[in-house]
């Protein structure tokens, strides 16, 4: 579980998250949804602690992490697994050193354990023939799969996933989705995604929270969303034709 | 952002480079890797333009001093000097300001964009420190040795343009080489590039690290990298000079 509290957040003096204070589950995948530039990403690098933030606390089930040393802070960054908007992976690194690199780094593995593991984690996610290949040569929708395989190497206990289906086909995107859902059940991680794509919402909305320029506007359940007077949240949500469609077809019956 | 801002973050990023770190090993895998990169990769380029400013230095000390009164010598004696004291030093660290200035500013500031560097961070990597430290150590090692093979190839350079264009005998310009020679310009050269060297290097990192933004930032990084470095090389000449020959 992890909660935030009263989380100021500004750059060069321009505020980007305002008193935002929010509570993500265990073992589920929560979503933070919003326009661009609402400051999705600015949020969760401020959990994860690449943003200090102005104020506020952070807390890891039950530590605030925040508020730790630099050693602490990097013992507990070996339970954190991050996947970047663009993938992240490294271009200089095949893609299975990418996933034994959090192994080279923390972990005490001899070099087949590691890639023993690394294999592991890259079956997990659907991966297979393209070990020695770099990063460029795969597709983005692989490189997005790699770049989960090397955020669960470690077996972190919070998972993050910055946009993990943007820039995908809506298959391929519903896959990783179902992807990042069963992994955070599997290994009962806390899984925080952002994102702005309406399906993910329908397939993982569990918990749902909206930030609306830099404020936490609204949260509640996918089913929560139909209901809501919310007139932002529902400019985001009911944006597309086919969403509004869906919207007065469920009203109607 | 001001001049003392930028040298401040600067130091403030030198002081995370060199904070202890966590694998050896990896760090020298990493150095291995750089010192291929940054160091052997640059001889070509440091042997060609050695050759030839060594053979123009020959060929125009010759014209500018065709006085019979003047020994054919000093025509060696200039040649060598000239390489020894300037140029295989601060030209030779122009040159590889421009090559691997733009490479290390570029690399980094792509690491950058992408969201390479904040992956490293949120490993608890001490992101500065890895990408950063390997190539300091690899370039500051290295170029010594670049600027001594300059001296050498320039000096040669200079001994076969001077003899085929017929400036000067093999024997005078052996001789010219040998004369009045101070071996402490050796010394006073090589630490000159090796302090060029940790510039250009921490200079153009800095400017990589601090990119922000997409790929035209990162092209800006690496303009700024070149232009700074050559000026902080120009610098730094003058002020090493005065420290170590007067
Ligand atoms: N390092 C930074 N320095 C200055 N401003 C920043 C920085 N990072 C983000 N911002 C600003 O913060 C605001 C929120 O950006 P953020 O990246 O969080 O948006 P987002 O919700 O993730 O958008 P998208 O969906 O497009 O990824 C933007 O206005 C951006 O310009
Ligand atoms: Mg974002």
């Amino acid at each position: 579980m992890i909660e935030v509290k009263n989380i100021y957040k500004s750059f060069n003096g321009i505020p980007v998250l305002k008193n935002i204070n929010v509570l993500f589950e265990k073992g589920k995948t929560n979503l933070i949804i919003g326009q661009s530039g609402s400051g999705k990403t600015v949020l969760l690098k401020s959990i994860v602690g690449l943003h200090e933030v102005d104020q506020g606390e952070i807390i890891f089930d039950g530590t605030v992490f925040n508020k730790l040393d630099f050693k602490e802070k990097k013992e507990m960054r070996k339970q954190i697994g991050m996947l970047f908007q663009g993938g992240a992976l490294f271009d200089s690194s095949t893609v299975e050193e990418n996933v034994m690199y959090p192994l080279d780094m923390f972990s005490e593995m001899n070099y087949n354990e590691k890639r023993e593991r690394a294999n592991e984690c890259l079956k997990r996610v659907n991966i297979i023939n393209a070990n020695q290949l770099y990063p460029a040569e795969i597709s983005g929708g692989m490189q997005k799969r790699v770049a989960i395989a090397r955020a669960i190497a470690l077996n972190p206990k919070y998972l993050f996933c910055d946009e993990p289906n943007s820039g995908l086909d809506p298959q391929t995107a519903i896959l990783i989705d179902n992807l990042i859902k069963e992994i955070t059940e599997e290994y009962n991680m806390t899984t925080i995604v952002n994102t702005h794509d309406m399906n993910s919402v329908m397939e993982n909305g569990d918990n749902v929270m909206f930030i609306y320029k830099g404020e936490k506007w609204w949260q509640g359940s996918r089913d929560d969303i139909f209901d809501s007077e919310n007139k932002e949240l529902n400019d985001f949500i009911f944006a597309s034709k086919l969403s509004q469609k869906i919207r007065d077809l469920k009203n109607s019956r | 952002m001001g001049l003392f801002q930028h040298v401040g973050k600067y130091f403030i990023l030198l002081g995370r480079v060199f904070s202890r770190p966590e694998k050896i090993r990896i760090y020298y895998r990493e150095t291995i890797k750089e010192l291929d990169k940054l160091g052997l990769s640059s001889i070509g380029i440091v042997a060609i333009i050695s050759v030839f400013m060594g053979a123009v230095i020959t060929i125009q000390t010759a014209y500018n001093t065709e006085n019979p009164m003047l020994p054919a010598y000093l025509i060696g004696l200039t040649a060598r000097d000239s390489m020894l004291l300037e140029f295989s030093s601060t030209i030779v660290a122009l040159i590889l300001a421009g090559k691997i200035g733009s490479n290390i500013a570029s690399e980094i500031g792509t690491m950058r964009v992408t969201e390479q560097i904040d992956a490293l961070e949120i490993m608890g990597v001490n992101s500065a420190s890895y990408l950063i430290l390997p190539k300091i150590i690899a370039t500051v090692f290295f170029s010594p040795f670049l600027c001594l093979m300059s001296m050498i190839i320039g000096i040669f350079g200079g001994w076969i343009a001077g003899v085929s264009v017929g400036v000067i005998t093999t024997q005078d310009y052996i001789y010219g080489i040998q004369y009045a020679f101070i071996p402490y310009y050796i010394v006073y050269a090589l630490i000159k590039m090796a302090i060029f060297a940790f510039l250009i290097t921490s200079i153009s990192a800095y400017h990589g690290y601090y990119s922000y933004g997409g790929s035209l930032d990162v092209g800006k990084s690496s303009t700024k990298a070149v232009v700074r470095s050559s000026i902080f090389i120009l610098l730094f000449n003058v002020i090493l000079t005065q420290l170590l020959l007067s």
